[in-house]
């Protein structure tokens, strides 16, 4: 995550910045537009960041990681107030990260072997996770994300509103799409279905997506 | 314009196992209500661009899937179906409310020529200013809340019919005001999904709120008010 939290600042200096995406803001076109790019990023999500440092100055989260503030400040469901700018400033590099120019295709290696034991086979993952982000009523995410219980380790595709991540529910996210409308609405008006097939299709990153479940098996393993 | 189509009724036959009488219940579907101006006539406020799209297809998908909800409504109840009852009322919930709200709004905005933006008079101007102290501070106050709103959802001026007077309301995705109140009837409800804004105004939230009152149409406000107030 991209904070000024070197060792040289003390916490009531910390603040978070505003990362670029690993790529150029044209990059993905023409299925994700530089103008997306530079409302969706330069915008709202530097908006968020902006306001979350505003927010959490001279408070007990300022210092933080901004992990930790998303799940302190979520608070069990009765959220406080930093919740939602911590939570979509960490969505939104999450979200940027899950993408790379020339992406889409399939995933490989134990990845795609653990969405097969999951999900029974690569296409009936993409249909779940395509259908999730569909009937997301309303503004909100799509997640692929990995859980490990004391049973159990395994892969699940979850949706979740507005600014809710799985962070708050214990899971490792690994990959996500984000559905709210000024997501796609320049590039597909209305038609969020056609954003979400060209986001499988075309930008999603499998490399972040292994590099991740390769760190959420070794966190889990602790 | 498009035409303005009437709601299709289809009739269907129960009770084939019953000795009683079939009796027919008609189940009504719904159309898309046509605009009472053309796409272009609330400019410079809300663009033609946004009201084509916002109306044929936000809106007609909301009619399109409330009207399929309803036929595996009708279905399930006939069939006694309990469970597939109860697990449709998401999607009637969000489709007719998106058919329910998007109703209202379009005659909540009105071009200028037609009195867009005209300060109510009668009693709701009377009331506004009693309830709020002028209708500045209304505007002021609707257009907070529209614009603190997180996600998709909508900013209300409603009647307490119960209470008697004015409330300000807010609403998540697109239940209806009612989902706030019982006795909350609508007068004037604000889109504040970022489909209704965001080709012309992009993040830019606040200032499609400041601009939107210059089309409001107060009449249409008052006369809600002044049936529901009777």
């Amino acid at each position: 995550m991209a904070t000024s939290q070197n060792s040289a600042l003390l916490p009531s200096q910390a603040k978070f910045e505003l990362k670029p995406p690993p790529y150029p803001l044209n990059a993905l076109e023409p299925h994700m537009s530089q103008a997306t790019l530079e409302y969706h990023w330069g915008k709202h999500h530097k908006t968020y960041v902006e306001n979350l440092n505003k927010q959490i100055v001279g408070t007990e989260l300022q210092g933080l990681s901004l992990e930790d503030i998303v799940v302190v400040s979520y608070n069990k469901g009765d959220v406080l107030p930093s919740f939602n700018n911590a939570a979509q400033a960490w969505n939104h590099e999450f979200f940027w990260e899950s993408m790379k120019p020339g992406g889409g295709g399939k995933p490989s290696g134990e990845l795609l072997d653990l969405i097969e034991k999951d999900f029974g086979s690569f296409d009936q993952f993409v249909e779940e996770f395509k259908s999730a982000a569909a009937t997301q009523f309303g503004s909100g995410w799509a997640w692929l994300a990995y859980k490990a219980s004391e049973k159990d380790k395994k892969l699940e595709v979850i949706k979740s509103v507005n600014a809710v991540n799985p962070l708050v529910s214990d899971y490792f996210p690994l990959l996500t799409i984000d559905v709210w409308e000024h997501a796609y609405y320049l590039d597909f008006q209305n038609r969020r279905p056609d954003y979400i097939s060209t986001f499988m299709e075309k930008l999603v990153s499998w490399e972040a997506v292994s590099a991740r479940l390769e760190k959420a098996k070794v966190q889990a393993a602790k | 314009m498009a035409f303005r189509s009437l709601a299709t009724r289809k009739t269907l036959s129960l009770g084939l196992n019953s000795t009683r009488l079939t009796q027919s219940r008609a189940l009504q579907t719904f159309s898309l209500p046509d605009l009472p101006y053309d796409y272009g006539a609330l400019e410079p406020a809300i663009s033609g661009e946004i009201m084509q799209l916002h109306h044929q297809k936000h809106h007609q998908t909301y009619i399109t899937n409330y009207n399929k909800a309803l036929e595996q409504l009708h279905e399930a109840i006939q069939k006694g179906d309990s469970s597939t009852v109860v697990k449709l009322q998401t999607a009637i919930k969000f489709n007719g409310g998106g058919h329910i709200n998007h109703s209202i709004f379009w005659n909540n905005l009105a071009p200028i020529h037609e009195g867009g933006g005209e300060p109510p008079k009668g009693s709701l101007g009377w009331a506004i200013d009693t309830n709020f102290g002028s209708l500045e501070s209304l505007i002021q106050k609707i257009s907070a809340e529209g614009a603190a709103l997180q996600g998709s959802g909508w900013v209300w001026l409603g009647l307490d019919k119960e209470l008697k007077k004015l409330v300000i309301e807010t609403t998540a995705n697109q239940d209806p005001l009612v989902t706030k109140g019982p006795n909350l009837v609508p007068l004037l409800g604000i889109d504040v999904w970022e489909h209704a804004y965001y080709l012309q105004y992009k993040n830019v939230r606040p200032d499609y709120l400041k601009n939107i009152w210059k089309v409001i149409n107060w009449k249409y406000a008052s006369g809600v008010y002044e049936k529901e107030s009777a």
